[in-house]
């Protein structure tokens, strides 16, 4: 992806470029053929109507180019590939909490693999950040209350600068770390050196403790919908409207319950805000992703495609 | 063409300026005249505070690691240096100051439609300072110009509300200045002065004052929301208490945006004035000029969410913005096109007026192909919130706002206070800040784009020589702001008497004595002519410096 | 400089009292368009939550006075019947009758205010004054059907109530003083059928304050009523 944007940013440079010299020439060449000098009076020129419409039409068609251009990378920097691990981060002020779906955890450093595509499913526990990875030319803003996605996939080993871009207070500009992506082989090293329970299992856990599985039963019907392939179907509400089940749709089903009531059921879930934590909120969620075929988001190793030759210099981020 | 029975070398005994000495004469002022002075005196205080700030925070950035101040400290001085600059120096600049004093006078009316309005609008003025003076020296604030929540409402332990309450206030001196405008402006025309022989810079204000008028008012609401949230706690923008930090952003920059349309209008109305004049020809393309001003205004309230591309918006929602955001690059194209046809065939002085005018073209064509840039998607997502942005933003506000004001107030000095300044300190600093801006700033757009995010109070290591670069040009840069404060008060004394019209300048304005008397004309003009009637005024030289 | 006879209302800086007139009206007219914006923003910010959150903001809605809104909704239409006579009578150079219904009006955005006392007062007896004290427990009566609501979306309801009744009490206090002052300076005969400006435009001012409750009425008052 990088790439993607590199190219395109050299396209409006050198047609910036151009237009900016094409002004600066002609404005310079101009002023010094018409300097002041005695005996030559300007000559009044009303305008043209023909070159009006010629430079609003031409800069229009140019800059077209630009914004479609623009769109279809941006529409590729926001639709993350369907098979992408996925990677919880929360933020708070001011670091950055990741965990793995494996359930490894990490403080302000993220470890990828090369080659694998890696979806960022992300909170804030206080105030707006923004998850910044210049090599990479991701950003997204990660915002308290919901969940903001971006996605990246790093082809080279390395380290690589995690920044926060959205000024979030005292240490804003501390609140930094790094991508780490290494070799396949070197990866599954260091995910299996830490304890960890996958993501799901503590979910499934939650689940159970907290006393989800009272209602939300998977042999009878209970008082609450059977979950099992819920997860990013559509889902019709007791007022009519549809909804996909989607992360942000899970995430406030557990927190402001009355909000969307599903049709046929009675509103009588308890909300659990300020019960669960956002990390035990973001298990709470994989394990129900974890409920619909196929597998998404889990331990993305076996579904790896062969390891790439090696990469040219430059960074290659797709 | 009345002709003033006033001697070309001296200046009339009973002006506007010494008809009253009196301090209350000043402070109750009814006249736009004085009134414009009373701003321009605040006015650059406010800019050299908001000055001083930019240097601490250049001072700061000459090393990666945060050890001039406390990272609270360089919170609060980006912060107060975006307020400053943006409420208290850029929105009114070049409206209040020079549109005040020459509104009436080029239209042929006698002051304004409102005038103990206009007077009330400085005052709201002062109010807003001092309360934000107040605000500052209590212990600051520190949640970055843009006061985004929840770190506005619930984050942030400084004094938000009273800055908010101080930016409001000066809303208000803002809205009425506009207010005051368009009522002047479709009223008090002189008899035959239609509105396609109005000068550009009325029809810039003109436009400029629908902006005022229609935008302020939401960032008005925007405070008051916050400052409600933030006092009472209720929840209107903060998720803990069911609101939306997004909406928050919407409302903000459906004024914001428009606001720096605001900032650039008038000053590109003075570009035209100082094109024409040392061109002397009419403006190439007069009409689509004029009406470009108005659809930088319409388009301008279009495009508010291109600041909130990676904010959470939807992904349709962004695409429509992006397009959208292109559409106001048309019309300021077409500007710049015209300002360069001028001079062809044109008979071309290089006076400082001028030479701030082709600083403002160069400059303001980069800032605005960069906002080009980041109007689109895909670019943007990587360089928002970095120093491209900031750089992006300097260069159309300072290489664009500063330099046309700059380029107005020498141009109408000899009008404002009958007296030149000397040519050739003026040109030196117009050269020094043409240099010092661009080494202040091109090198942020590189910073930018090698990911320095904005307000950074540290740095790694490998963004030095950049900033390093960056802070020189700064230097150079107060330098060249500070000549024209020195040369200029010294021109009061001790500068040439101008005559009515030393530039042998068309407009209303320059037919009345140089300072003009309080009521501005003898008698009121009746005008058969159109706007730059170039063709029918004989060139002038500058005069020669005359003994006193 | 000599002085034709003249209004002694007439500015200096005028060329005449039409062209003073015709200032002065596009002026308020455009101050009005202000109004729209500012208060156009909470309205906005009403129409995003009440969007989404369609069952707390009816059952917070229900649990307003709908009969003191209505009273005041009566109290204000015929406020501006009374300034549009006093307007007529300014221009018919009847003094007395204008202050008359200059007074009135006062007197019609007095009874206003008083019952947005106590309509806050009843706010908060039943808790429903947002922050510390806030206390929900109502639901969402649809037609029989007892829907709970998130307290939370409810406070968000009556925090929007507040500030949108307030804000407009606020500007109904400043008309209210702006009619006094006139009153004042009609008795004092400043007005006449040659120079009535002042009246006129203050209606304007008034006119708009009114539509503006016309508008909050339904949005806040009348979510989801049925009978």
């Amino acid at each position: 992806m990088a790439s993607q944007v590199d190219a395109l940013y050299i396209y409006l440079l050198l047609v910036s470029g151009v237009m900016t010299a094409l002004i600066f020439v002609a404005i310079t060449v101009l002023a010094i053929k018409y300097r002041r000098v005695p005996g030559r009076d300007a000559q009044p020129i009303e305008g043209s109507t023909l070159l009006e419409i010629a430079w609003s039409i031409i800069p229009l068609f140019v800059m077209m180019t630009f914004f479609i251009w623009g769109a279809v990378i941006y529409f590729k920097e926001r639709t993350p590939p369907a098979d992408s691990t996925e990677v919880y981060v929360v933020a708070k002020q001011w670091m950055w909490k990741i965990e793995h779906m494996e359930g490894q955890r990490e403080i302000n450093e993220l470890h990828v693999p090369t080659g694998q595509n890696i979806k960022l499913i992300m909170t804030s526990q206080d105030v707006i950040h923004s998850f910044f990875v210049p090599a990479f030319r991701i950003k997204q803003d990660v915002l308290p209350g919901r969940y903001t996605t971006a996605w990246f996939k790093a082809t080279k080993p390395g380290r690589y600068h995690l920044f926060c871009a959205e000024y979030c207070g005292t240490q804003h500009s501390g609140m930094g770390g790094d991508i780490v992506v290494m070799e396949p082989q070197d990866y599954a090293q260091w995910m299996a050196g830490g304890p960890s329970a996958p993501l799901q299992d503590t979910g499934k856990q939650l689940f159970t403790s907290l006393g989800c599985a009272t209602c939300h039963r998977f042999d009878v019907q209970g008082r609450g919908p059977n979950l099992t392939g819920v997860y990013s179907k559509p889902v019709l509400l007791e007022d009519g409207r549809m909804v996909i089940a989607d992360e942000n749709y899970v995430r406030e089903s557990i927190l402001n319950p009355t909000a969307k009531i599903v049709n046929g059921f009675k509103p009588v879930m308890p909300t659990f805000q300020g019960i669960v934590s956002d990390e035990q909120l973001n298990a709470l969620v994989a394990y129900v992703k974890s409920l619909s075929q196929p597998p998404t988001g889990t331990a993305g190793l076996q579904n790896q495609p062969a390891a790439s030759p090696a990469q040219p210099q430059n960074m290659q981020v797709q | 063409m009345a002709s003033t029975a006033i001697p070309a070398n001296q200046a009339p005994k009973l002006n506007y300026l010494n008809n009253g000495h009196s301090l209350k004469s000043w402070l109750l002022t009814t006249d736009h005249k004085r009134i414009a002075l009373l701003y321009l005196i605040s006015v650059t205080v406010f800019f050299f505070l908001g000055g001083f700030f930019a240097m601490l925070i250049r001072l700061e950035l000459l090393t990666p690691q945060g050890d001039l101040m406390q990272a609270d400290t360089y919170n609060k001085v980006f912060t107060m240096h975006g307020m400053i600059m943006v409420f208290f120096f850029l929105i009114p600049v070049v409206p209040a100051i020079l549109g005040n004093f020459l509104v009436p006078l080029m239209i042929g009316a006698k002051d304004l439609a409102f005038p103990r309005i206009n007077l009330l609008s400085w005052y709201l003025y002062i109010i807003a300072g001092t309360l934000f003076l107040h605000c500052m020296l209590t212990g600051g604030v520190d949640t970055g110009w843009t006061f985004y929540t929840p770190y506005s409402t619930a984050g942030s332990n400084t004094n938000v509300v009273e800055a908010g309450l101080a930016v409001f206030i000066a809303g208000f001196s803002s809205i009425f200045t506009g207010l005051n405008f368009i009522v002047t402006v479709h009223r008090m025309r002189a008899p035959g002065l239609t509105w396609d022989r109005l000068p550009l810079f009325i029809w810039a204000n003109y436009a400029t004052s629908l902006i005022m008028v229609l935008g302020t008012p939401v960032i008005a609401i925007t405070i008051v929301l916050v400052a409600v949230e933030r006092l009472f706690h209720l929840g209107i923008f903060d998720p803990r208490l069911g609101g939306d930090p997004l909406l928050f952003q919407h409302l903000f920059w459906f004024y914001s945006h428009p606001a720096v349309y605001i900032m650039i209008l008038p000053s590109m109305g003075v570009v035209s004035e100082l094109i024409a004049c040392f061109a002397r020809k009419r403006i190439f393309g007069y009409k689509f000029v004029a009406l470009s001003s108005i659809a930088i205004a319409v388009f301008g309230f279009l495009v508010w969410a291109h600041h909130m591309f990676v904010a959470g918006i939807s992904l349709y929602a962004a695409m429509v913005f992006s397009f959208l955001s292109f559409s106001v690059g048309v019309p300021s194209a077409v500007k710049v096109f015209n300002w360069t046809a001028t001079l062809y065939k044109g008979s071309i002085s290089y006076a400082t007026p001028m030479l701030y005018a082709f600083g403002f073209i160069g400059l303001f064509t980069i800032g605005g192909l960069t906002g080009l840039m980041l109007a689109t998607i895909g670019i943007d997502v990587h360089v928002t919130d970095t120093y491209f942005v900031v750089a992006h933003f300097h260069y159309v506000m300072v290489g664009g706002v500063l330099m046309g004001y700059l380029g107005g107030l020498h141009f109408w000095w000899p009008k404002i206070s009958g007296r030149m300044y000397p040519e050739g300190w003026a040109k030196l600093s117009a050269l020094l800040v043409f240099v010092g801006f661009n080494l202040t700033f091109f090198p942020q757009f590189i910073l930018g784009y090698v990911g320095m995010p904005r307000r950074y109070w540290q740095y790694p290591p490998e963004f030095q020589v950049l900033n390093v670069l960056s802070t020189a040009g700064a230097s150079v840069l107060a330098v060249g702001y500070l000549l024209p404060m020195i040369y200029l008060l010294w021109s009061l004394r001790y500068g040439p008497i101008a005559g009515a019209n030393p530039w042998g300048a068309a407009g209303l304005e320059w037919q009345t004595t140089s300072p003009p008397p309080t009521f501005n004309f003898d008698e009121t003009p009746v005008v058969t002519w159109e706007a730059y009637n170039y063709d029918e005024i004989p060139p002038k030289e500058v005069e020669a410096p005359v003994a006193r | 400089m000599e002085h034709e006879a003249h209004n002694p209302a007439l500015l200096h800086h005028f060329a005449d009292a039409q062209q003073q007139k015709n200032a002065a009206s596009l002026g308020m007219w455009l101050f009005l368009v202000t109004e729209i914006m500012f208060f156009g923003g909470m309205f906005c910010a009403y129409l995003v939550y009440r969007l989404a959150h369609f069952n707390a903001f009816a059952a917070g809605s229900q649990q307003l006075s709908i009969w003191m809104g209505a009273t005041n909704t009566a109290v204000l239409i015929v406020s501006s019947v009374t300034v549009v006579l006093a307007v007529k009578a300014a221009e018919a150079g009847r003094r007395k009758v204008l202050v008359g219904y200059l007074v009135v009006t006062v007197l019609l955005g007095m009874t206003f205010l008083t019952v947005k006392g106590f309509e806050y007062r009843e706010k908060f007896e039943k808790h429903h004054v947002p922050g510390a004290t806030f206390k929900f427990t109502n639901t969402f009566d649809d037609n029989g059907k007892q829907i709970p609501v998130n307290p939370k979306e409810a406070e968000l309801f009556f925090s929007l109530y507040f500030v949108m009744t307030g804000m407009h009490a606020l500007h109904m206090i400043i008309g209210c003083g702006l009619f006094s002052v006139l009153a004042v300076f009609a008795w004092k005969g400043h007005y006449s059928p040659g120079y009535f400006t002042p009246i006129e435009n203050a209606g304007l001012y008034w006119h708009l304050v009114d539509i503006i409750w016309i508008y909050l009425f339904p949005l806040l008052y009348l979510i989801s009523r049925h009978s």
